[in-house]
Order: C-alpha cells, then structure tokens, then sequence
C-alpha cells in the first residue's frame, strides 16, 4: 500500500468536511457542529500529511531537522493561536481577523519561495508553469500579508484610518498590475532569483498601497476582500504543489470572501471597484457639507429613561460607536431591563455596521443578548413605522434619510435604517460631526429625533440607573 | 349638556345608546336622558340605563334635549320636536334626503350624519356603516341558510352522502366580507366577486374564493368605496354572474354605490337559471336591489322556487349586537367632539372627521364636505408621488457583462484545452470549489458573518500542507522558511478554531 494514496483520499475526506462546517454556519442551531466537521477535517489532514510527510523523510539525513522544526513550529503556532482567541476583545476581532489573514498571506509567500529555491523533478514542459506558479501564489500572498497587515493597523488605530492619498493611485495600482505580469512572463523564460525578490518587493508595496488608500469604514469590504485573497493565496500554493486539497480550501475560503464583498458593497450601493479604489469622503469632501443643517433638539438620559418606560415597542439600531464606546454591555442591561418590563425591544443591524461583517451581532451575543431579537436590516426595516423609540447608538450613515430622499446625495440610493419613521428618535453621538461618508445626516433635525451627546456607553449607563 | 336617547319608530330594533355606552358618555361630562322604552327592542331594560347613571324620562322630555341621539333620521313630525339649537346625531343619507336637510336647515338646528364618516383609519371607530355592514353581512347568511333546506357543510353520513352548498357573494366590502366568513365558516364553498382586484387578498384569508373579472381595466378607489363601472368590465362581470346563477345555491349581493341606485347585479334570466331552493339575499334591496325581481323588506318565491330576500333591516335583526356596535360609533364621535370632556359640544371644522358628519351647522346647509383622500397609494396619473430614490451603483450593461462571461468562459477553455497534465484536473477542482463555495456561503446568516470569517480564517491555514511537505526537502533555508510557514499556518488553524468556539458559545437564544 501506498502511503500516497491514503493521503489523497484523506485529503479528500478533508475538502468534504469543510463544505459541511461552512454550510453548517448557515444558521445559529447547527454552527457548532459546523465548527467540529472542520476541526475534524483539519485533524485528519494534517495527520494524513504529517504521516505521508514522515514515511518520505525516514531515511534521510535532514530527518531530525525536519521532525524537530515540524513539532516546534506546531507548538509554538498553536500556543499562540490559542492564547490570542483566548484573550482577544469582541471588539478586537476585526483586528485579530485581518492579521490571521496576514499570516496565511505571509505562509502562502514563503511556500511559493520554498516552491523555487528547491523543485524537484519536474516534467520539462512544466517548467515554464511551475515558474508562473510561484509567481502567481507569491503575488497573492505578498498583496494579502501587507494589505492585511495595513487593515490590522488601521483597525487598532496604529495608524491614522483616514485614506492614503498618492496622486495617480489607480495608475500605481495598474502600473504594479502591468509590472507585474512583465515580470512573470520575463520569469517564465529566464528564471533568475532577482525577479523573484523583485515581485516580491512589489506585491508588499502593492498591498500596502492597496489598503492603506481606504478609510476606515470601508473596512468590512476591505477584510471581506482580504479573505478572499488568503484564500486565492491558499489555491495559488495548491497549484504549486498539486495538492487538491489546498485548490479546493482556497477556493471555499476565496469565494466565501468574494460572495461577502459582494454583500458589504449592495449594502453600500457600491460597486466593488469604487470601494477598492478609494472611499467616499474622497470623491466629495465637501459637497453637501453643512447645507442642510437645522435646528437639532438635545435630550438627557432621565428624559430617555421616560420615554422608553412608556415605550411598547423599541428598537436599538448600533453601529461603529458602540464598539469603540464598549457600550454592548450596559446596552444589553437596558434591553433586559426593558424586557422585563414587557417593552419589545429588538435590534435591526445594518450589513455594514462595525467594522467586519456580522461585527454587532458578535458583540451582542457577547453581551448575552438573545441572538432572536437581533434582526438584519430587511426584516426589521418595515416595523419602524409601528415603533415608538429607536435609539441610534453609534450609528450615523446607515440610518440617514438622505440616502433614500435626496438623490443628490453621495450615499444615495444606499439601503439604509428607516429609523426615522419611528414616533421617537433618539441618536447617541459624541458631536455634530459628520458620519463616515462625510454627508451631513439630516435625521438629527427632524421632529421626532432627538440627540443624546456623550460617550455612549455613559450615557446608557445614565439611563439604566434614571429607570 | 344634555343628551337625550330616544325610541326609535316601530319596525327599528335598535338603539342609539346602550347601558355600557350610556356610563362612558357620562364620563365624558355628559347628563344622558333616556326615553322611557327605548332599549326595550334591544333587550335593554330601563333599568339597567338608570343603574349606568342615566335618567329615564318621557319623550317630550327626550326630544328636548340639547343632543339628541338617535338610530334612523329624524322624521318631519320629530324634527318639530327638537329644541331650538339643539344638536341631532343620526343616520341620514345626506346625498339622498336633501329635503331633510333642508327642513333641518330651516329650523336652525345642528345635524351630524354617522353615515357621513369618512373612510380614514383614524375615523375607523366610528364608521357605522361599517359595523352595520358588518353584522348585515353576518346576518345575511343566517337568513339564507333559515330559508335554505340543506346544510352548508358537506358531510359523509350512514344515510349517504351530503355535497356542500356553494354560496357566492358579489362585493367584498365589509358586509361581503362578512358574509364570506360566516358563511365558509358554516362550511359552504365560497366564492366572491368585486370590481376592486385588491380585495383578492382578503376574500381569501377568509376563506372564500375571488372570482376576477378578467378586462383590461382596473378600479382604484380614492374614497374607499366602489365606483361604477365600465361597460366592458360590466359584460364579463354579467357573463360571470350567468355562470355562477346555475352553479350556486345561494347568492348574497351587497353591492352599493354610495349616492346612486344599486347597480343590477342578477337578471330575472339569471334568477330564473336557478335551481329550486335556492336563495338569493339581496343586501341593497333599499337602494334598489342588486337582483331582478328582489322586493324591499319582502321575502319573494319565484316561479322556479327561487326565494328573494330583500330584507333592509339585516343588521337590525341582531339588535342587541347593532346597538352596541352603534352605540359604541356614536360614543367615539361624542369623545372627538368632546376634547375637553367637559360636557360641551364643539365642532372644529379644521378636522376632516368632524368637518364631513356635519351636514347641517346652526341652521346653514354644510352638505357635501370636501372630498377626502383615504386611500394609501394615491391613483398614479391623480398624483406624481415622490419616488423612492433607487440610484444603483453604476451597473454594467447586460452586453458589456455578456462579453465578460463569454471572455472567461473562453479563458478557462482555453487554459484547460491547451495546459498540460496535471493543470486541467486542478482547474476543475479549482472552478468546482467556487461554485460549491458561493452556493454553500450564500446561506450562511448575516450574523454568522464573523464566526464564518474567522472559521474560513482557520481552514485556510490549511497551507500548513503544504509547509509540512517542504520541511522533507534537503535545504537547510528551504525548511527554515517552511518551518515559518508552519508555525504562521498553526497559529491561523488553532487561533481561527478556537476563537470561532468562543463566539459561538456566546450566541445564545432568548429565555423564552
């Protein structure tokens, strides 16, 4: 028996059970599960390949070496692995997201590497397609390491998340693209080291360039994409080393990233291309700027209070501000407390509230809020008009009336929170300041809105303690 | 202020006020004399008036009241009888009687119609004709299945079996409405007609059956009621009403066009196409009659053993449940009119409710009231309403996305066509993977979007593979960089595993 040949088969085992854990994601009962069919699929392949790798490496000298460094590098991969999930803020995951997505980028870079400083017997008229293999996967993987690792500080606020603007960053970006096949072809032909290290060099400014030219709140698009690259990246590693395996992994993890892309840009009513090449704030900085300001009513949290315990219906619409204000925990009180009180309380999360998709709804649940009560957009967007009190808790451009009236603003056409269809409005903000998009939100002047000025989470506070 | 209840005319069963509503007009400031008897009809003792705080009086004194309430319109003699300003609150049929508004003008009285309600959500608790129509419809059925000699539900009996009685309603209104879900509920097949194709909807989450006329016309109603109709839509409706007369076994039409006489629904050829012991109850006969050869308030046999009910008084057949019903309209109008609850009656004319009941003010003629706009979605060509913004994000033309897929598809022939060996196996896992892959995520809930992210994080540390496979190689650099790549790839595996267990654990479902 070929050790081989029960390797392929448990790689094959392997690709089933991760279609089986990301379709069992697709909803709250049987994500768990989902869960253990990959744990399980990634415990027999690397046990397929550890032994298939050990039966190769017996005999041979480098077999200590190799053993010793396999083992080490397990061990210390996984204590860290562990030892971050274990620590890691629910706020944090958008960071702890875009730098695993770097080290996948990074591997996928070092394989293709390891693909040409050693190539063992290769068929001649494969050569040429080995070649480009390696420089296709170390592309993908060196644009994924830098753009990931942009997208990581800019969501720790490392650096500063407000767009990089190079003048002519779309024609640097096509520019790279142009260079970079110039270099493949080139490689092709006369395979030498320097090109390697020069498209390297390319692909980390490129993904640098990339990433660090969008703003902040473009965010959940930009880890979407960077998913879906890490998983090209994987595939990429697959071809290289004709592991099916590999190309069938990449491609699950590729499309996952592209399909919720795809996802984050409707919810902008944006194409992906004006997302990837630069963010809103970008193309009119100004344009509706203060035009339409008016008069805005100030409210205090006992009024709030007041108001939400006369309240039958209530529906809590957070945002961004909620994550960094780490208000899901006392918003979570107040909506038990009101639910004790027989008030419906139920949250309507817009696909591109925080910063990663699903971001609020993993803070909720981290808050122990029932994950039943917490609605996506389109189911929840027809009950405003029945609902008493909504708050706005740290959200701005997805609930703004303009992106549904005024065709002339940036974001319209935009699907956005009908919040203001609601008898009362209150919206929880640190400032007047414009939102995101840079668009002047006008909820906050109308009747029924009124603006509870303050760090979120204090002000939740404030209100739990005036009921 | 005073507001007096009296006896309505012989033939009338119902009352404008009941104990329950009598106590609640009370609280509104009000001092209630009731006329001696005027419950009696509606199996609402005197007694039980004077226990809700009323006073029971004579009818001089009634009538002398500064409102007076009533069922009906007050007739000439009655109109004698009132005080001078005194209010009267009553049924009417404005367009209809205008010499009663006019002797009601001369007298210099105030007259509210009920039957002047507009159709607004906001005035829905006080429509009485919707709550007439209501029971009316009810009603209907009850008469019908009284005169019809079978059951309505089919059953399978020892003595064999029964088929069900097919009934069909034409007009969905509130009384057709009514008369669907009595019926289908008694266990008849039910089918309806109506000019309006919106009421399809809820003939069916009532059980019936919504016979559409099929013309290339459509009827919106600005005002809530029906209107008449075309000529066109009137032959097919004629057609269906043909074929429907020689199926049924009971037909119940309730057809009204405020302002105007019943439209003729049923000929005396349809009538006639019948089979004996049929029933046709026709709801409009006192406008009319929606049905050849219905006579008002008579019950009619025809030759072939058709019976014709042309009852008026439907809804005064169920007296008790009409006077309550009509006692509860009238005391929500009290309650507008009444916003201080101070006792006083004011009018304001700025309210479209209060503005359209008025048919006569101090003596001036207010009839008719400006048109009121009820429906929710205005006619398009009356009125350009504001269009949702719906700027889509610039979409590629169907040809240029054409040519696209055309290009890939043509691409990935060619590289699978040409590439050797192992490359067209591996494009077919590749393209493979990625559908499965769009298919498998497009399910996956919103919600879950971040566990499967960092789920999809952990699979993809799948490279570690391919790491391991590299650390066999002879080169001391190859199985250092390789060793990087398994310890990054390990940290992706374990930390993308566990950190998705944790977030699911917190996910938790609601206590209840």
């Amino acid at each position: 028996m070929n050790v081989a040949f029960f390797a392929n088969a448990a790689y094959i085992v392997a690709a089933l059970l991760f279609i089986l854990s990301l379709a069992g994601l697709s909803n709250h009962e049987s994500a768990r599960s989902g869960l253990r069919f990959g744990i399980v699929g990634m415990t027999i392949a690397l046990v397929a390949t550890i032994w298939l790798t050990l039966t190769n490496l017996w005999a041979e000298s480098q077999a200590v070496l190799g053993i010793a460094i396999l083992v080490g590098a397990i061990l210390i991969g996984a204590a860290i692995g562990l030892w971050r999930a274990r620590v890691v803020e629910m706020t944090g995951m958008p960071e702890l997201i875009a730098l695993l997505h770097s080290f996948v980028g990074l591997a996928a870079v070092l394989i293709g590497w390891n693909g040409a400083l050693y190539a063992e017997d290769i068929a001649p008229e494969l050569v040429g397609i080995h070649h480009a293999e390696v420089f296709i996967g170390v592309f993908i993987g060196a644009v994924t390491f830098t753009g990931s690792i942009v997208a990581f500080l800019k969501l720790s606020a490392r650096i500063s998340s407000k767009p990089l603007m190079l003048p002519g960053k779309n024609g640097l970006n096509i520019a790279a693209l142009v260079l970079f096949v110039a270099f493949t072809v080139w490689y092709v032909i006369t395979p030498e080291l320097w090109l390697l290290v020069a498209v390297t060099a390319l692909a980390l400014l490129l993904g640098w360039h990339l990433v660090a030219s969008i703003g902040g709140g473009d965010m959940p698009v930009v880890i979407s994409m960077l998913n879906s690259y890490s998983g090209w990246a994987a595939a990429a590693a697959g071809f290289l080393l004709n592991n099916d395996l590999l190309i069938v992994t990449g491609a699950l993890v590729g499309s996952s990233g592209a399909y919720l892309s795809y996802i984050m840009c409707r919810a902008m009513n944006r194409s992906f291309i004006s997302v990837i090449t630069g963010g809103f704030g970008i193309e009119k900085p100004t344009a509706k700027g203060e035009e339409e300001v008016g008069e805005y009513r100030e409210t205090d949290a006992q009024a709030v209070a007041e108001l939400l315990s006369s309240a039958d219906t209530v529906i809590i619409t957070p945002g961004y501000g909620m994550a960094v204000a780490q208000a899901q925990y006392p918003v979570a009180e107040l909506t038990s407390q009101l639910r004790a009180k027989g008030v419906n309380v139920r949250f309507g999360i817009h696909p591109v509230a925080g910063r990663l998709p699903g971001h609020m709804n993993v803070l909720l649940a981290e808050a122990k809020v029932p994950y039943d009560i917490v609605l996506e957009m389109d189911e929840v967007n027809d009950d405003f008009e029945e609902t008493s009190v909504v708050l706005v808790i740290g959200a701005n451009d997805t609930c703004n009336p303009a992106a549904a009236e005024d065709p002339s603003s940036p974001i319209a056409g935009m699907p956005v929170l009908k919040v203001w269809e609601a008898d009362n409005v209150v919206v929880f903000k640190r400032s007047m300041a414009s939102g995101y998009a840079g668009v002047q939100n006008p909820l906050f002047f109308r009747e029924n809105a009124a603006m509870l000025f303050g760090d979120a989470k204090q002000r939740v506070e404030d209100i739990i303690r005036a009921l | 202020m005073q507001i007096g209840v009296v006896t309505e005319q012989s033939g009338e069963t119902r009352v404008a006020a009941t104990p329950n509503t009598v106590g609640k007009i009370i609280a509104l400031g009000y001092e209630v004399l009731i006329e001696k008897g005027a419950g009696e009809a509606s199996s609402f003792p005197d007694a039980e008036y004077a226990a809700a705080g009323a006073t029971v009086v004579d009818s001089g004194k009634a009538w002398g009241a500064d409102i007076v309430m009533k069922v009906n319109a007050p007739t000439a003699a009655e109109i004698k009888k009132l005080s001078d300003n005194a209010t009267v609150i009553s049924l009417m049929s404005p367009a209809l009687n205008p010499e009663l508004i006019e002797s009601m003008a001369t007298r210099g009285i105030t007259a509210l119609a009920m039957d002047a309600v507009p159709r607004i959500s906001r005035a829905q608790s006080m429509d009485v004709l919707s709550s007439m129509a209501n029971i009316a419809g009810y009603r209907a059925v009850v008469e019908a299945a009284h005169e019809f000699g079978r059951f309505f539900t089919g059953q399978v009996t020892a003595a064999g079996k029964v088929p069900p009685a097919k009934v069909l309603v034409a007009g969905a209104g509130v009384a057709g409405l009514a008369a669907i879900g009595a019926a289908s509920s008694m266990g008849a097949i039910v089918r309806a007609t109506d000019p309006r194709p919106e009421v399809a909807d809820q003939v069916k989450s009532i059980g019936g059956e919504y016979l559409a006329v099929e013309v290339a016309e459509q009827m919106e109603s600005s005002d809530g009621y029906a209107k008449a109709t075309s000529e066109a839509y009137d032959k097919r409706a004629a057609e269906i009403y043909s074929e429907q007369a020689a199926d049924v076994d009971i037909i119940i039409t309730t057809a009204l066009i405020p302002g105007r006489p019943a439209p003729r629904l049923i000929t005396a050829a349809d009538v006639a196409s019948m089979k004996p012991g049929s029933v046709i109850v026709d709801m409009a006969a006192a406008q009319g009659g929606n049905v050849d050869g219905s006579v008002a308030g008579e019950k009619v046999v025809t030759k072939n053993g058709v019976t014709i009910l042309g009852y008026t008084d439907l809804a005064g057949r169920l007296p008790q449940q009409a006077s309550q019903l009509f006692g509860t309209n009238m005391l929500n109008l009290l309650k507008l009119v009444t916003p201080e609850k101070d006792g006083k009656l004011s009018l304001d004319f700025d309210d479209v409710v209060q503005r359209s009941v008025t048919v006569v003010r101090d003596g001036e003629v207010t009839w008719p009231p400006p048109p009121v706009q009820v429906s929710a979605t205005p006619a398009a060509s009356t009125q350009a309403a504001p269009e949702p913004v719906a700027k889509v994000a610039k979409k590629m033309s169907a040809g240029t996305k054409g040519v696209l897929i055309s290009l890939g598809i043509l691409a990935l022939f060619a590289i699978t066509a040409f590439a050797p060996a192992p490359l067209p196996q591996h494009f077919l896992v590749l393209t493979l993977a990625v559908v499965v892959g769009f298919y498998v995520i497009g399910k996956v809930h919103h919600a879950l979007h971040t566990p499967l992210m960092s789920v999809t994080n952990a699979i993809s540390g799948i490279v570690v593979v391919g790491a391991i496979a590299q650390l066999a190689t002879p080169s001391l650099a190859v199985q250092i960089l390789a060793g990087v790549a398994v310890l990054l790839a390990s940290i992706n595996i374990f930390g993308g595993f566990a950190v998705t267990r944790r977030m699911l654990k917190m996910f938790s479902k609601g206590a209840e």
